[in-house]
């Protein structure tokens, strides 16, 4: 069963002349222990200058004014940062536009007329909330396994006392970028987090801060990683095409063998 | 109905030490009690926010050995607002050897707040920031570098010296990933217990002290107690209350307000900062506005034409028919000009008739030289992802024709009160961060929070709560006090009252209504006769919300109108206050405008004979309905000169 919503309510697009018109398949789970299915929406009055997320506000606001339950969905920063958003367009996470989140997704990007699936990440590791909400708090507990530097507050020397090669650093921050959104996990067919992971082992690795628990750190979250329920890495790359930040698969490269250096150094 | 002004009160003790100015911290260091080592266990702390405030203090803590729970709204600790901070982060490091220091950057915050701020306080900001940008580089912060592999800066508004660290145009969320990572090591060692997805929604008192919160789970809407020995709110600003703003969706005033009517009193609430580079309005659908970095002024030129009405493109506009116009009024700081002061100055040239783009209400900030000067290739490396930020939102090209821009609201240097241990009025309650009202004066200089979230969190809390946990005696205390029992009940019941309204209008329709009242009467300028106008609309605003407020489903589940519905109704109340604070301050300063009161040039004109004090309201308990008496903590200048501020 499949509600149909038609949407009759005034135009809130400030350039109705250029609205487009959509018809969006989202999916609706109560919670956790229920299962869900796709509700149909059509709106035909959508501002090309709207975010993705824009839209469903729009969207919401009617199934308010209406006495239904809003479309519960992640978001917070809307500016591409905080990794909050975390929605399934057409199959591919965050959408078809490369390196760019949900929320800084604007719908002059879409075709007039476009019909839409709208799901949430999906992993088993990413139990399903509500909605398109999903928990990856195995993430956080990844890092928790060993994703820091141990330097406790106030033990730091000064801060120039230790240069770092600028391409080291450079390349830190590549890495550092990852804004843990989990799309790497969705994307892959075997929900693999190993982008997650070696985007994390590579920020710390590169940088003479961390050369301290190197060894240490890579074990602790690769085990946790597994012990998450997430997959095994097979190279199909799904992960660096939908990562919003660009992180590169190289990464992975770089995890494998630290973690490899790490089983022959560390007993 | 006017407040009650009392003098200079017993109530707002600042605690600030005596002497030399730059031994106070030293000094109140070594007065300080100390709790020791075997003991800290024995205490829990409840840190609420998991920003660069709470993060920090909630790690530094647990290292210390202090039993530490964390809660946040977000899913993780990782997402809290702080992560969207693009710009840098301030430090006395001198490391360019350009002349600046400790007294320099003390020097340029409290000028830059307009002379509204401590001076013990913003001196030891300026004397700990050296040990942030240790502290984070230890954790391995991956700031930008030299080729030397030194530390790199740039400038940021207000100074002269290039002071600012930063890490691309994602400052903030490598700071906040690593205070994170040093949360989440003590979250790993069980030092620390973490609720995400939980959002506090009372204090409880017991005896006057702050011994407990109230929360509700926001994913099964279960309404639970914790009880501890202190408690942190460090729940950053309340900029959304004008709606539309820079700040993340979440953004709320919820825990400072319920700690304000609980009888914490709430410092300039007045005080707002409009930052003057952010992406204009589009439409009626726009649901955040978007910062684009300051830093984007070292290299970017502000103008406007010089005539009004002039519709041509950009690039049609020659040289002469350009007004440059901070270039013109402030040919020191130029372009680099402090945020109220560029936000005034925009505001100004499109009351004029000559705003730019279909609206009218933006000014132009030009790359055209910078990019003649280093090529695209130069101005790609330098601010790429903002350039690429600019055209996703606006569709336009800004290598190719100049960006538009206009202010936002940005950031509340209004916040609860504290004295100089960040400790609130009542007793066991500290604020941290962009949450309280300390540092930044009428207005706070770039690049300036994240140093003072820091500043709070690793070097500042973690001395100054041993005054209350070995100062005062503490009982033990646990939820099943009657204290706990009672205010669970009150939360209850204005979750019961939200969702029984059963109303007509979303939550988010009134939201947007009172951000505009807001906008036009207690934004970039004010003036008496809208701030008047403007409490009577948001008290029938606030009588019609409760009435006509529609929340579908119950609360026994995630529910987004829900939680949204809460805070509106938090900011409906912080509303009135923040208008009867501007009302009363027969001044201008700092981001407080009151046309009434400027220079012949238009220029904020302060009153430091009768002005010169922070402004903290106290809830007044005994009144019918919301009314508020006003205290006044007089702000000593012993060290720096009144000054007008000029940056001509
Ligand atoms: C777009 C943008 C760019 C900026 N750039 C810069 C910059 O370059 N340099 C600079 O110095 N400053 C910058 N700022 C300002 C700066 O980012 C903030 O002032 C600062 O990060 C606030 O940190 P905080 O720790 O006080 O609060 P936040 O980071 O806002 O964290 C608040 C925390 O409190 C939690 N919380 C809130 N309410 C509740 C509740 N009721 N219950 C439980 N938890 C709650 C939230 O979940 C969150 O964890 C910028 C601000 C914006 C908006
Ligand atoms: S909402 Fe923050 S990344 Fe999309």
């Amino acid at each position: 069963m499949s509600s149909d919503h038609a949407a009759h309510a005034p135009s809130s697009a400030p350039n109705a002349p250029h609205a487009l018109r959509f018809v969006l398949h989202v999916w609706r789970q109560k919670n956790a222990q229920s299962t869900g299915e796709f509700a149909t929406f059509h709106l035909d009055d959508v501002s090309p200058d709207m975010s993705f997320l824009e839209m469903l506000d729009v969207l919401n606001e009617r199934l308010i004014a209406a006495g239904d339950d809003p479309i519960a969905f992640d978001h917070d920063c809307r500016e591409g940062i905080c990794g909050a958003c975390s929605l399934t367009i057409n199959g591919q996470p965050h959408g078809f536009e490369r390196e760019t989140t949900t929320c800084q997704t604007h719908m002059r990007r879409f075709e007039d007329g476009a019909t839409l699936y709208i799901e949430p990440f999906r992993a088993n590791a990413f139990p399903i909330v509500k909605d398109l909400v999903v928990d990856r708090s195995a993430f956080d507990r990844i890092i928790a396994a060993g994703g820091f530097v141990s330097a406790r507050t106030g033990s730091a020397p000064d801060a120039n006392a230790l240069p770092v090669p600028k391409g080291d650093a450079d390349r830190a921050m590549d890495a550092a970028a990852c804004i843990g959104c989990g799309a790497c996990v969705a994307s892959c067919k075997n929900a693999s987090a190993m982008l997650f992971v070696s985007a994390k082992v590579a920020h710390l690795s590169l940088l003479p801060q961390g050369q301290a628990e190197r060894g240490r750190r890579v074990l602790s979250m690769v085990e946790r990683m597994d012990a998450e329920g997430f997959g095994n890495c097979t190279n199909e790359s799904e992960c660096e095409a939908a990562c919003p930040k660009g992180i590169s698969v190289a990464n992975i490269a770089r995890l494998n063998r630290e973690y490899l250096r790490a089983l022959a150094t560390e007993s | 109905m006017s407040a009650h002004v009392v003098g200079a009160s017993s109530k707002l003790a600042s605690k600030c030490p005596t002497g030399p100015l730059a031994d106070r911290w030293q000094k109140h260091r070594f007065e300080l009690k100390l709790v020791s080592p075997a003991n800290r266990r024995r205490f829990h702390v409840l840190v609420v926010g998991t920003g660069l405030a709470g993060a920090s203090a909630a790690a530094s803590l647990a290292e210390m050995g202090y039993e530490v729970s964390a809660f946040c709204i977000q899913d993780s600790p990782r997402r809290a607002h702080s992560i969207a901070a693009q710009g840098g982060i301030n430090a006395a490091k001198n490391y360019q050897n350009d002349g600046d220091s400790v007294w320099r950057l003390f020097y340029d915050t409290i000028k830059g707040g307009d002379f509204r701020a401590r001076e013990s306080n913003v001196h030891r900001l300026a004397e700990v920031s050296v040990d942030i940008i240790d502290q984070c580089v230890a954790q391995g912060v991956p700031f930008a570098r030299e080729y030397g592999g030194l530390l790199a800066n740039r400038s940021f508004g207000g100074a002269q010296v290039s002071r600012t660290f930063y890490a691309r145009g994602q400052t903030g969320q490598q700071l906040l990933l690593g205070a994170y990572s040093a949360l989440m090591r003590q979250v790993g060692e069980g030092k620390i217990k973490l609720y995400p997805r939980h959002e506090m929604l009372d204090l409880v008192l017991v005896d006057g002290v702050a011994r407990g919160i109230v929360c509700r789970n926001l994913v099964d809407g279960a309404v639970r107690s914790f009880a501890g020995d202190a408690v942190l709110l460090c729940t950053g600003g309340y900029g959304n209350v004008f709606y539309l703003s820079t700040n993340a969706k979440a953004c709320n005033v919820t825990a400072a307000w319920r700690a304000h009517k609980r009888g914490a009193v709430f410092g300039n609430p007045c005080y707002t900062q409009i930052h003057p580079t952010c992406i204009p309005v589009s439409g009626a659908h726009q649901s955040k506005l978007t910062l684009m970095s300051e830093s984007l002024r070292n290299d970017g030129r502000v103008w406007v034409p010089r005539a009004g009405g002039d519709a041509r493109a950009a690039e049609s506009i020659p040289e002469t028919e350009r007004d440059y116009y901070l270039e013109r009024k402030y040919p020191s700081f130029g372009n680099l000009s402090p945020r109220d002061i560029s936000s005034r100055a925009a505001k100004q040239v499109c009351d004029e008739g000559r705003g730019v783009g279909a609206t009218r209400m933006a000014v132009y900030l030009d790359f055209r030289d910078a990019i003649r000067r280093e090529g695209a290739g130069g101005i790609r490396a330098k601010y790429g992802n903002l350039f690429q930020m600019y055209e996703r939102i606006t569709g336009e090209d800004p290598y190719q024709a100049p960006m538009r821009i206009f202010p936002a609201v940005h950031y509340t240097m209004g916040g609860v009160w504290v004295d100089y241990n960040l400790e609130s009025t009542i007793p066991g309650l500290f604020v941290l961060g962009e949450a309280n009202f300390s540092d930044h004066g009428a207005n706070r200089l770039g690049a300036s929070a994240l140093m003072q979230g820091l500043a709070d969190g690793y070097f500042v809390v973690p001395y100054t709560i041993a005054s209350h946990l070995a100062g005062r005696k503490l009982g033990k205390v646990t939820t099943d006090h009657a204290a706990f029992a009672r205010t669970e009940q009150e939360v209850r019941e204005r979750i019961e009252r939200l969702v029984n309204a059963r109303g007509t209008r979303t939550p988010d329709s009134f939201h947007r209504e009172l951000g505009l009242l807001m906008w036009d009467k207690c934004g970039m300028a004010r003036n008496a006769a809208g701030l008047g106008t403007a409490i009577e609309r948001i008290r029938d605003l606030r009588e019609q919300y409760h009435r006509d407020v529609r929340i579908p489903g119950d609360a026994a589940n995630l529910n987004s109108a829900l939680e949204h519905a809460g805070r509106v109704a938090d900011f409906f109340e912080l509303a009135e206050l923040m208008c009867r604070d501007a009302l009363h301050r027969d001044e201008s300063c700092g981001g407080h405008f009151r046309e009434e009161f400027q220079t012949a040039e238009g220029e904020a004109q302060r009153d430091d004979a009768n002005f010169c004090y922070a402004g903290a309201w106290e809830l007044d308990a005994s009144a019918n309905g919301l009314a508020w008496n006003l205290h006044k903590e007089p702000l000593i200048f012993e060290n720096v000169k009144l000054a007008e501020r000029s940056y001509k």
